[in-house]
C-alpha cells in the first residue's frame, strides 16, 4: 500500500531530475513512510512511496522484469499473488522478490492488459517498458485505489492524490465549475472527473496506455447485473452457501500480509460478522477498533460491545467528540480533496490515527456489503416506490415507506409531509434515475447559493446528461433494484465511500483497508441473483442475514438499521472554531466568489437560532464550509502548504546524460 | 387582513437566504425547489407560532401550502374561523 508518481516525456527526452520526483513523493509520504524509490532514464521518472506489508525486506519498488526493460510503480496488494506467482514461475519466470509488485510485471509481460482480469485486490499501477517507450497504468475494478493524471508542456505527468500532480509548479490549479455542480448533486465527481480543470482521474476499472504519443483509456471491467437466462437458477440456500465459500476465501486472501491484521468492528451486521469469521476461523487473538460518538443520536457503543464480548477480541475506540469532528474538518479536506456533504469521513480519520498508533498497518472492514448484497433504505425505497408507481393515488401504498422510516414519519404530520417527499418523480417510473433522482434533486437546491460568477458559467450544463452518457448499454433493460445499485456503486460508493470516507482518511494515517465484501468474485456472483432474492419483500440483505443466521446473535441480525454519520451543526458551530468564522466571513465567501455572501450570512444565522436543523441546512453548510476550505487549500493558497521532499532509499538511474543533482538526494544508486 | 409580507419575509429569510428574485406570490415553492416537505413543516411551526392557530393533520396538503397565496388563503380563512368562535 503506497503512493505513486511520475513524469513522461511525450514528444523527445527531455531532462527529469531526482528533484522534479522528489518533490512528487513528498506529497504522498502518509501513504508510504517506510521506504521510496525512483526508476529514472531520459523519458520518464517513476517514484514509490512504500507502505510495507507483503515482502517487508525484499519487495522494495520500483520492481523490473528479467532483463531490466520492464519497471513498475505499485500502490495495493493482490491478494492472489501467490497462486499467480506459482503459475508464472512454472512457466519459466524468474522472480527476484517475493512480493506481489513483481508478479503483475511478469503477467502484464505476458498478457498485455489481459493480464487484468486475473488480478484479485486493489491497486492503482503504471508499468514503463524501456524498449518500446510505452506506459500502461491500470485501476482495480471498483476504484479502491486512487490515480490521476494530466498533461502538461509535453508531459504526462500521474499521480496517488492530486497534490503529486500539484508539486510541478507548472501543473495549474483551476476549478472545474462543472465538478463543482456534479459534487452539489451527486455528492461526488462522476468517473474520470477531478474537481480540478485538466486534471482527470483513471476510471474504476480502467487502464490507460501511451504508446508512440497515443493516447488511449479502455473500461476493462464494470458492475453488471443479469438479465434473464444468465440469472442464476440456484436456490436460495445454493446462493446462501456458495456465497458463504466465497466470502470466507475472500476473506481468507485478505489476510495474506506480513504484518498482523486487525478488523473495524462497528457494531452493524457487515462488520460483525467479518470480525466473527477472522476471529473463529483465522485469528484467536484479534484486535478490533470502532468508533464512538459523543452525541448519542449517533453511537453505535451498545451492539459494539455486545460484539466484543461475545468473541472476547481486543477491542480500542475513539470518543468523536463533536468538538474533535469540528477542530478536523480542514485536515480532512487536505486528504480528500474534494468538498464533502456530510462529516462522515472525520471520524474514520480519527479511527485511522488510532490504529496507526497501535501499530497496526492493515485492517478489514465491512464496507460494500450494502451495496453488492442490497442493505440501504434507498434500495428498499425504490421498490416501494415502484409498488406506488403503478396506483400513483393511492394512499394505501406510500405507507409502507413507514416502515423503512418510523422515525421520520412518526406523526400524522410529518407522515403527510414525507409522502408527499417521496412522491416526487412518482409518475416516471422509467426515468433512469427514478431511484435517485429525490435525493439528487435535494441536494441541488443547494446550488442557489452559488455565486452569479458560478451559476453563470453553469447555465447550460445538466450532470444528469453527463451521468446519462455514462450508463451502459444494458442499464435500460434492469430492473428497478439493479438499476439503482448500480447507480449507488458507481457513483457514491467509488467516488465518495472509496475514496473520502475510504481510501483517503485510512492513508493519511498511513493505514490500509481490505473490503472482503467488495471482491470482485462475490460482486459478480451476486450481480447474478434474481432482485427478489437480494430483498425479499422487505428484508434487506436477505441473503447475508441468512448466511450469518448461526454466527451473529439475534440482537445483531434484527437490529434497525443504523446509518453511519457524524453531527454536524454541533461540530461546526459550537463557537470554538476560529476557522469557521473565517472561510464563513463575508470577506472571504466574496473573496473566492463561489457562493452568494447575503444566503450565507441567513443560513449560519439560521442554523444558530434554531435547535434542531433540518438535513438540508446541515448539508448546506458542510458543503459550503467545505469547499471554501478546499479552495483555499488548493487553489488559493497552496503554496501555503509545507511539503518536505522524498529522500529516496532506492534509485536507479539510466539517464544518459550527467546526473548531477543525485548527490543531494540518493542513498542507494544501482547504474 | 392579509399576511403576504410576512410570510414572503420568512419564506426568503428561511428557504431562500435572502435571495427575493425568483419568488413571487403564485410562485410554486415545491416545483421550484424552494421548499421541501420537511420544509413545509416549519413553515407549518412558523404560522403556528405568529398566529396562534392548530393546523390540523388534515389541512397538511399541498392545495394549503404551495405557495404564498395559497398559505395566506388559508390563513385568512382559518384566522376568520377563529375569530367567529371567539
Amino acid at each position: 500500500m503506497c503512493g505513486i508518481a511520475g513524469i513522461l516525456n511525450l514528444t523527445e527526452p527531455h531532462p527529469i531530475t531526482v528533484d522534479d520526483l522528489s518533490k512528487m513523493a513528498g506529497t504522498l509520504t502518509h501513504r508510504g513512510p517506510n521506504e521510496s524509490g525512483i526508476y529514472i532514464d531520459d523519458w520518464i521518472g517513476i517514484a514509490q512511496t512504500r507502505l510495507s506489508i507483503i515482502d517487508l525486506a525484499g519487495g522494495s519498488q520500483p520492481i523490473h522484469n528479467e532483463d531490466e526493460t520492464l519497471w513498475i510503480v505499485f500502490n495495493g496488494e493482490i491478494y492472489n499473488y501467490i497462486e499467480i506467482r506459482n503459475k508464472l514461475i512454472a512457466s519459466g519466470h524468474k522472480l527476484y522478490t517475493n512480493s506481489d509488485t513483481e508478479i503483475i510485471l511478469h503477467l502484464y509481460e505476458d498478457r498485455k492488459e489481459d493480464c487484468l482480469c486475473e488480478l484479485n485486490g486493489q491497486f492503482a499501477f503504471a508499468i514503463w517498458d524501456s524498449k518500446k517507450k510505452n506506459i500502461f497504468m491500470a485501476r482495480d475494478r471498483v476504484g479502491k485505489k486512487p490515480l490521476y493524471y494530466t498533461f502538461c508542456h509535453n508531459q504526462f505527468l500521474f499521480g496517488s492524490e492530486i497534490k503529486a500532480l500539484f508539486a510541478n509548479k507548472n501543473v495549474d490549479r483551476n476549478l472545474n465549475h462543472h465538478s463543482l455542480n456534479q459534487v452539489f448533486t451527486f455528492w461526488t465527481t462522476l468517473p474520470g472527473r477531478t474537481m480540478f480543470k485538466n486534471i482527470n482521474e483513471l476510471p474504476a476499472g480502467s487502464y490507460l496506455s501511451i504508446s508512440e504519443n497515443k493516447y488511449s483509456v479502455n473500461q476493462y471491467w464494470d458492475f453488471n447485473f443479469a438479465l434473464n437466462d444468465d440469472l442464476i437458477a440456484y436456490s436460495s440456500n445454493e446462493i446462501t452457501s456458495y456465497s458463504k465459500e466465497l466470502l470466507i476465501d475472500s476473506i481468507d486472501i485478505r489476510l495474506r500480509a506480513d504484518v498482523p491484521v486487525g478488523c473495524y468492528l462497528s457494531g452493524g451486521l457487515d462488520s460483525s460478522g467479518i470480525t466473527s469469521f477472522v476471529k473463529n476461523n483465522f485469528n484467536n487473538q484479534l484486535k478490533t477498533f470502532g468508533i464512538r460518538f459523543e452525541d448519542e443520536a449517533f453511537d453505535e457503543g451498545k451492539y459494539q460491545h455486545e460484539m466484543v464480548s461475545k468473541l472476547q477480541v481486543d477491542h480500542k475506540e475513539i470518543l468523536a467528540t463533536n468538538k474533535k469532528i469540528g477542530e478536523l474538518v480542514p485536515e480532512v479536506i487536505w486528504h480528500t480533496e474534494i468538498p464533502l456533504l456530510r462529516l462522515s469521513p472525520v471520524p474514520l480519520y480519527m479511527l485511522s490515527e488510532l490504529v496507526n498508533k497501535s501499530g497496526f498497518k492493515v485492517v478489514l472492514t465491512g464496507e460494500g456489503a450494502d451495496e453488492v448484497f442490497g442493505g440501504y433504505n434507498i434500495f428498499r425505497e425504490t421498490l416501494i416506490r415502484a409498488f406506488w408507481a403503478k396506483y400513483p393515488d393511492s394512499t394505501f401504498r406510500p405507507r409502507l415507506l413507514e416502515k423503512l422510516y418510523p422515525y421520520i414519519f412518526k406523526d400524522a404530520r410529518s407522515r403527510a409531509s414525507m409522502s408527499s417527499f417521496f412522491k416526487e418523480g412518482i409518475d416516471q417510473p422509467q426515468n433512469p434515475f427514478f431511484s435517485h433522482l429525490i435525493r439528487w434533486n435535494n441536494t441541488a437546491r443547494i446550488k442557489r447559493f452559488f455565486s452569479e460568477n458560478i451559476d453563470n458559467s453553469m447555465q447550460d450544463y445538466d450532470p444528469l446528461l453527463d451521468l446519462n452518457d455514462l450508463l451502459p448499454e444494458k442499464f435500460a433493460k434492469w430492473d428497478a433494484l439493479s438499476k439503482a445499485q448500480y447507480l449507488e456503486m458507481k457513483i457514491f460508493m467509488s467516488n465518495y465511500l472509496l475514496s473520502s470516507q475510504g481510501d483517503r482518511v485510512a492513508m493519511a494515517h498511513s493505514l490500509e483497508i481490505r473490503m472482503p465484501y467488495l471482491d470482485y468474485r462475490l460482486i459478480e456472483f451476486i450481480g447474478k441473483v434474481p432482485s427478489y432474492l437480494k430483498i425479499r419483500g422487505l428484508n434487506e440483505k436477505s441473503i447475508l442475514k441468512k448466511l450469518y443466521k448461526d454466527i451473529l446473535p439475534q440482537t445483531i441480525l434484527n437490529r434497525p438499521k443504523h446509518p453511519y454519520r457524524a453531527p454536524i451543526k454541533n461540530s461546526l458551530l459550537n463557537k470554538n472554531l476560529e476557522y469557521v468564522d473565517y472561510y464563513l466571513s463575508d470577506e472571504k465567501v466574496r473573496d473566492f466568489n463561489l457562493f452568494n455572501p447575503i444566503m450565507v450570512k441567513k443560513i449560519v444565522e439560521k442554523l444558530s437560532r434554531v435547535e434542531e436543523s433540518s438535513e438540508f441546512d446541515n448539508m448546506a453548510l458542510v458543503g459550503i464550509l467545505t469547499a471554501q476550505i478546499f479552495y483555499d487549500t488548493f487553489i488559493e493558497n497552496y503554496n501555503a502548504h509545507k511539503i518536505n521532499p522524498s529522500i529516496f532509499d532506492n534509485v536507479i538511474d539510466r539517464r544518459t546524460t550527467s546526473s548531477l543533482d543525485l548527490s543531494s538526494n540518493k542513498v542507494n544508486s544501482n547504474n | 387582513m392579509d399576511y403576504l409580507d410576512e410570510l414572503k419575509e420568512f419564506v426568503i429569510n428561511n428557504f431562500m437566504f435572502g435571495q427575493k428574485d425568483s419568488l413571487e406570490n403564485d410562485t410554486d415553492f415545491f416545483n421550484k425547489g424552494i421548499i421541501d416537505s420537511t420544509g413545509t413543516l416549519e413553515l407549518v411551526s412558523f404560522i403556528e407560532e405568529t398566529y396562534n392557530i392548530s393546523v390540523l393533520d388534515n389541512e397538511l396538503i399541498k392545495e394549503n401550502f404551495s405557495s404564498l397565496t395559497k398559505v395566506n388563503e388559508y390563513l385568512k380563512k382559518k384566522l376568520s374561523v377563529k375569530t367567529q368562535i371567539i
